[in-house]
């Protein structure tokens, strides 16, 4: 039932955002931003009818989401909740979406990262200019951050009548944060932590979970423009280098790449990725058998599927954000660039 | 005069001096010493020790300085942590009772100890802790690892032994390390303790090079208080140190049953331990299925003894150490044991409660534990107390608890259940199960396996990981009624367990510690592990950094790095179109 729930409100959002993400690319046409030969690139309606669809269609029937489902895991209550907070960040309700993200946030503490893109999404949809000396933007900054507080209060002192005690908050986020419970599951850090020195576990607790967070500012600095997508590297991120993840995690973040199939001819990778994916993906439960069940493989077999899986999904997430930030470029400065002898040019990151 | 001054001064001092000099005054010791030799129906020979030191003295009140028989480091430590009752034991091995029958004082294997401490003891956890350390320290056993994680508070398993004025179970902590060995490094300070050491008494055949080459061994220290007398109105402290060996004499014995001490022990008893009041060894001749003169028992004994023990008549032959009569024809005693006819072997006597536990599951993820108890009564039924800690890597799954008999569900009318906490406390799981009769229940329970980190594991983790054997409680009722035992005349081995009426008996019985694997990462990996991770964590890193810090520029034509510019320059000297 969630995964349906999550299906028709990322449905709702996406439609939505296209409207949005139409309107602009009309505005800036008109504001003649655009260099002239870029015509290709535009997006038209008739492709961007069926992406909703693509999305609910790409969550559903994902292989993930079906085996996160008969698993009975609560990673989907998690992934509904998101999907709400995005359709109601996009719809532009900020009491909503604060609420959403309060409750995302109670659940497992990451989704804390993913109040900046919703903040900046706000703020554009209010046409507020995002300046740091702008009053309007500090006033409305404020009053996000204060309904989302609220609201995160209210659930927490809910819990706390409910137990008349305080204990649930280190069990709950303390055991996120110092990863105790050492399970093989399919991120990093399982391998890492049981075969920690004593002496550094603490230190290295610390780096990993700065390292979920800290790319928030940088990203919100990079992709101030374009809110969504930052809101989608921060759902991949997140999925990635949380303490626990799961397969159901991968799905919510997956679902939102037909959003971006616009991109597909700037992805440089995709064949391997994609091939590296998959193999990962069968190769994990086979793996597993080996090494509990028939005693022939080591934990370092299991582990290094971990790593290659890991990889894969890192370099996919940052070839989808080469491929948007090049395609940027080219709607600024024209599809065909020559250089000053008018020969064809390379683009390269300097 | 002065010299009849003198002399009165003199006779006044006197019987000050004498008085002084007299051993005790109003604190009075008595040991008693006791070997309990029962051939077992598989042809075995149990022999049992018990030493009962018994002071009437009160250790917790009155500053007592002047120890006899009584030893010092145990007095001590009864009085500087509010003990009331003190029992450990150190078992090697583990007591058959399908095949050898009821034990009379039954240990798991490993080392376990239970404590329950004075009402007026208030950190309990603080005293527990420094009591596994001293007596680590008496005994040279590893008790130093007793902790929380393997330490529990049963609520309805040991009930005081001894005198008891209240049981508030939060007095009262259990602790069993499955993984001890004994060996006679543990032998030596327990005989220490002895008052007649092993030098003179029963304790001479006490030698390690024979003890340990038995199938069990246990050795054991109960320390409780008991009535003074009838009245009750003044406390005394008991002190028992038991050690009961197996030995297997078909195997050593060439083939036959017959036994002698100084086949079992290669010494011979030669005088009583002079500080005892008394010495007595007992040899369980009882007649099986009716049949008498199956045994022959040399030399003939000082007197027969008959008692009830454990729901059956037996009778025992008595010798006396202290009586003048045992040592006029040789100077040593060497009770010797034959067997006139072969036994008829087919048929062995089961005993009334006996329970199995085992490990099914394959994998290293999950498992069941399987308890098998059986009461072989014909008619009657009694319930059990079943204590089972389980560590806390094992996880339970109370929820897949299940007992059956006689193939229907059998529910438990007491059931208390703590679960663990990850590295702070074990399960605690406590049952209270009628078994109707002649019956066998079974009681399974699943669990899933943790992976460590690579400190926690012990240096041969494929081995396997050690849970203590589960505890049965019991009143068995017994087919003979039995009189109530006035502790000061009959045998010690009756008198262990206080018995309330006399139509059951109390049974405590251990079963097997089960052996389990974990799963284990890879122990020679750690700094490839570390590398690889942060590798993984770079990539992102690195991938991520490239993207916000730089961007996009369309190329300028360079000019050619340093290798261009030597190749364009051999060929202007070749004469060929530079590159």
């Amino acid at each position: 039932i969630t995964d349906v729930l999550t299906a028709v409100a990322l449905y709702l959002a996406i439609q939505d955002f296209n409207k949005v993400v139409f309107k602009k690319q009309k505005l800036l046409i008109e504001l003649d931003k655009y260099a002239p030969d870029v015509a290709e690139l535009i997006q038209t309606p008739m492709e961007m009818h069926y992406i909703p669809l693509k999305v609910a269609l790409f969550y559903l029937l994902n292989p993930y989401t079906v085996m996160s489902c008969v698993a009975k895991s609560t990673c989907a209550i998690n992934n509904t909740v998101i999907a709400f907070f995005v359709l109601a960040t996009i719809k532009g309700s900020a009491f909503l979406s604060a609420v959403f993200l309060a409750l995302a946030t109670y659940q497992s503490l990451y989704p804390l990262t993913l109040f900046a893109p919703a903040l900046l999404y706000l703020l554009q949809r209010q046409f507020i200019p995002i300046k740091l000396k702008s009053k309007s933007f500090w006033l409305y900054t404020m009053q996000y951050a204060a309904l989302y507080l609220c609201s995160l209060v209210v659930i927490i002192c809910l819990s706390f009548f409910l137990l008349n005690s305080w204990d649930f908050i280190p069990s709950v986020y303390g055991f996120i944060l110092s990863v105790p419970d050492l399970t093989p599951n399919i991120g990093l850090f399982w391998y890492f932590f049981a075969e920690m020195f004593e002496h550094f576990s603490l230190f290295f607790v610390c780096v990993f979970q700065i390292n979920v967070f800290f790319y928030t500012i940088p990203l919100a600095i990079k992709l101030k423009e374009h809110p969504v997508f930052f809101m989608f590297v921060q759902i991949a991120i997140i999925s990635i280098f949380k303490s626990y993840p799961t397969v159901g995690d991968i799905a919510l973040y997956m679902a939102f790449l037909p959003v971006w199939s616009h991109l597909y001819r700037f992805l440089r990778n995709i064949f391997i990725l994609s091939c590296v994916l998959i193999v990962c993906s069968l190769l994990f439960p086979v793996l597993w058998h080996l090494w509990i069940y028939a005693g022939s493989a080591n934990s370092n077999f299991y582990y290094a599927i971990t790593l290659t899986f890991n990889i894969g999904q890192i370099l996919l997430v940052s070839d989808y954000f080469y491929a948007f930030l090049r395609r940027e470029y080219y709607l600024t400065h024209g599809l065909h660039l020559t250089r000053q002898d008018g020969t064809e040019a390379m683009l390269v990151l300097k | 005069m002065a010299a009849v001054g003198a002399l009165v001064q003199l006779l006044l001092l006197l019987p000050a001096v004498l008085e002084a000099a007299a051993p005790g005054g109003t604190q009075r010791d008595t040991l008693r010493e006791e070997l309990l030799l029962s051939p077992l129906p598989a042809g075995d020979v149990a022999a049992t020790f018990q030493f009962r030191t018994r002071w009437d003295a009160d250790l917790q009140r009155g500053a007592v300085s002047h120890y006899r028989l009584f030893p010092k480091a145990l007095g001590r430590l009864v009085a500087a942590l509010g003990v009331r009752e003190l029992h450990l034991a150190l078992t090697q091995g583990f007591w058959r009772t399908q095949a050898w029958g009821q034990p009379p004082l039954q240990a798991p294997a490993g080392a376990e100890l239970w404590v329950w401490f004075q009402p007026t003891v208030t950190d309990v956890d603080k005293a527990w802790k420094e009591l596994s350390n001293i007596l680590s320290g008496i005994f040279c056993a590893s008790l130093n690892f007793i902790d929380s994680t393997n330490t529990v508070t049963p609520t309805a398993s040991f009930k005081p032994l001894g005198l008891a004025n209240g049981t508030d179970h939060h007095l009262l902590r259990y602790a069993v390390l499955p993984r001890e060995v004994v060996c006679t490094e543990n032998l030596t300070p327990w005989k220490k303790l002895l008052p007649c050491g092993s030098k003179a008494g029963l304790a001479v055949l006490l030698k390690a090079e024979r003890l340990f080459h038995s199938s069990y061994h246990s050795q054991a220290v109960h320390i409780r208080p008991i009535c003074r007398d009838a009245s009750c109105l003044a406390v005394s402290w008991e002190l028992r140190q038991t050690l009961t060996v197996v030995f297997d004499t078909f195997s050593s014995g060439q083939g036959k049953k017959d036994w002698s001490l100084f086949r079992m022990f290669s010494r011979t008893l030669t005088d009583a331990c002079p500080l005892a009041s008394q010495s007595k060894v007992y040899v369980d001749i009882s007649p099986k299925n009716k049949e008498k003169d199956l045994l022959e028992v040399t030399p003939p004994p000082t007197s027969i003894h008959e008692a009830i023990v454990q729901g059956d008549k037996r009778t025992y032959a008595v010798y006396d150490l202290l009586s003048p009569s045992l040592f006029n024809t040789s100077r040593s005693l060497n009770v010797q044991l034959k067997w006139k006819r072969p036994q008829d072997s087919s048929e062995l006597p089961t005993p009334v409660l006996h329970a199995q536990r085992y490990v099914s599951g394959y994998g290293l993820q999950t498992g069941e534990i399987s308890t098998l108890i059986y009461n072989t009564h014909p008619y009657r039924a009694f319930p059990v107390i079943l204590l089972e800690t389980v560590p806390w890597y094992l996880r339970l799954y109370v929820h897949t608890l299940t007992i059956i008999t006689k193939g229907k569900e059998n529910k438990p009318s007491y059931i208390h259940y703590q679960p663990a906490q990850d590295r702070r406390r074990p399960h605690l799981l406590e049952m209270l199960i009628q078994l109707p009769a002649n019956s066998v229940t079974k009681i399974t329970i699943q669990f899933e396996r943790a992976l460590l980190k690579w400190t926690e594991y012990t240096p041969d983790p494929n081995h396997g990981f050690y849970v203590g054997s589960s505890v049965l409680s019991a009143l068995v009722p017994s087919v003979i009624a039995m009189k109530d035992v006035d502790v000061e005349q009959s045998p010690l081995f009756t008198s262990l367990f206080p018995s309330s009426d006399g139509s059951s008996y109390f049974v405590r019985l251990y079963t097997e510690p089960l052996l389990v694997n974990l799963p284990t990462p890879d122990f020679s990996m750690p700094y490839n592990v570390i590398c690889l991770t942060c590798t993984v964590v770079a990539v992102c890193y690195g991938s991520f950094y490239n993207l916000l810090t730089r961007t996009f520029h369309v190329e300028e034509p360079s000019r050619g790095g340093l290798a261009k510019r030597l190749a364009n320059i051999i060929r202007q000297f070749r004469g060929v179109p530079p590159l």
